[in-house]
């Protein structure tokens, strides 16, 4: 079975975030109020063919582990779904 | 004899040449290593020189430390010789696991190539060993994932243990601790941000990078 993968890569909760930090002093200075605790992460997306949903998962959680995160600094949320 | 450093070169390396001719013009034999051959040969110590292996994509290091070359990195240094990460290299030995913590992106995201001041923490490591504690060092930094990262367990087991080799006088990045290089818990495996190697002839505004490649090759002689 074809799933689509998306893998939400977000830094841990603790570890400083310059990108966020730039971003949310950027915000009042272009008129956005009222925005704070901005996190950037990045997204990795795409397909993986398995037997079935939980062996998909299990795969791309090994794949985050040793490699898509750095697990020192970095969370994965994997988000997982048939293709159509 | 002279010992034999092998610098490690990845696609996207750009401090190699710098390396070797810092390494060569201190007396060592130095030869360059290409990162797909797991073949290090009859090297007596290693250097990961800095630039952007592979682009530096995904994260610094997270792709070149799959490299055949490291394999064989990894074992070398887990034997207790000696392995020395220069800004990309420190990068690429925090991923590989040879080194704790993590480098993230610098304190205010700019790009930054200066020289900087150090202070020498510790002469008890493969990087310092001919240092003097207590020195300041004039070396330059030219890095945009400098920032130095780990969680307070490990910060308090790199004090206890005298881990943290080099730190900055004026912190440029944000690291954690002032952190500017550290080493393994066997003292072998170092790695620092700052490039020693662009800073060992007076042309180059400093010859105090010296002293820590001299320690280097001492470290390898052995």
């Amino acid at each position: 079975m074809e799933f689509e993968a998306n893998v939400e890569v977000q830094l841990k909760e603790g570890i400083a975030d310059p990108q966020g930090s730039t971003i949310e002093n950027a915000t009042p200075k272009l008129g956005f109020n009222g925005i704070e605790n901005v996190r950037v992460g990045k997204s990795i997306r795409f397909t993986i063919t398995a037997e079935d949903e939980a062996t998909a998962k299990e795969t791309i959680q090994e794949l985050c582990e040793k490699f898509l995160t750095n697990p020192v600094i970095e969370n994965a949320i994997i988000h997982l779904q048939g293709a159509e | 004899m002279n010992p034999t450093i092998g610098v490690i070169v990845f696609p996207g390396s750009n401090c190699e040449q710098d390396a070797l001719e810092a390494m060569t013009s201190l007396g060592a034999s130095c030869k360059l290593l290409w990162h797909n051959s797991p073949d290090l040969g009859d090297v007596d110590g290693v250097i990961i020189p800095g630039g952007f292996a592979h682009g530096d994509y995904l994260r610094p290091g997270a792709i070149a430390r799959f490299s055949p070359a490291m394999e064989s990195v990894i074992s070398f240094a887990r034997s207790g010789r000696p392995v020395l990460g220069i800004c990309n290299g420190f990068q690429i030995l925090t991923e590989a696991g040879l080194l704790p913590g993590a480098l993230q992106k610098n304190r205010g995201l700019k790009f930054l190539c200066k020289p900087v001041e150090l202070n020498v923490q510790t002469t008890n490591s493969v990087l310092t060993s001919e240092a003097i504690k207590g020195d300041s060092l004039t070396i330059p930094i030219n890095h945009f994932e400098g920032n130095y990262t780990c969680n307070d367990e490990t910060l308090k087991e790199l004090h206890a243990e005298d881990r943290i080799l080099l730190t900055y006088k004026n912190n440029p990045n944000g690291s954690i601790g002032d952190i500017a290089g550290i080493c393994n818990a066997q003292r072998n495996v170092v790695g620092l941000m700052p490039h020693p190697e662009r800073a060992c002839h007076p042309l180059l505004g400093s010859t105090d990078g010296q002293q820590l490649l001299r320690s280097f090759i001492e470290s390898s002689r052995l």
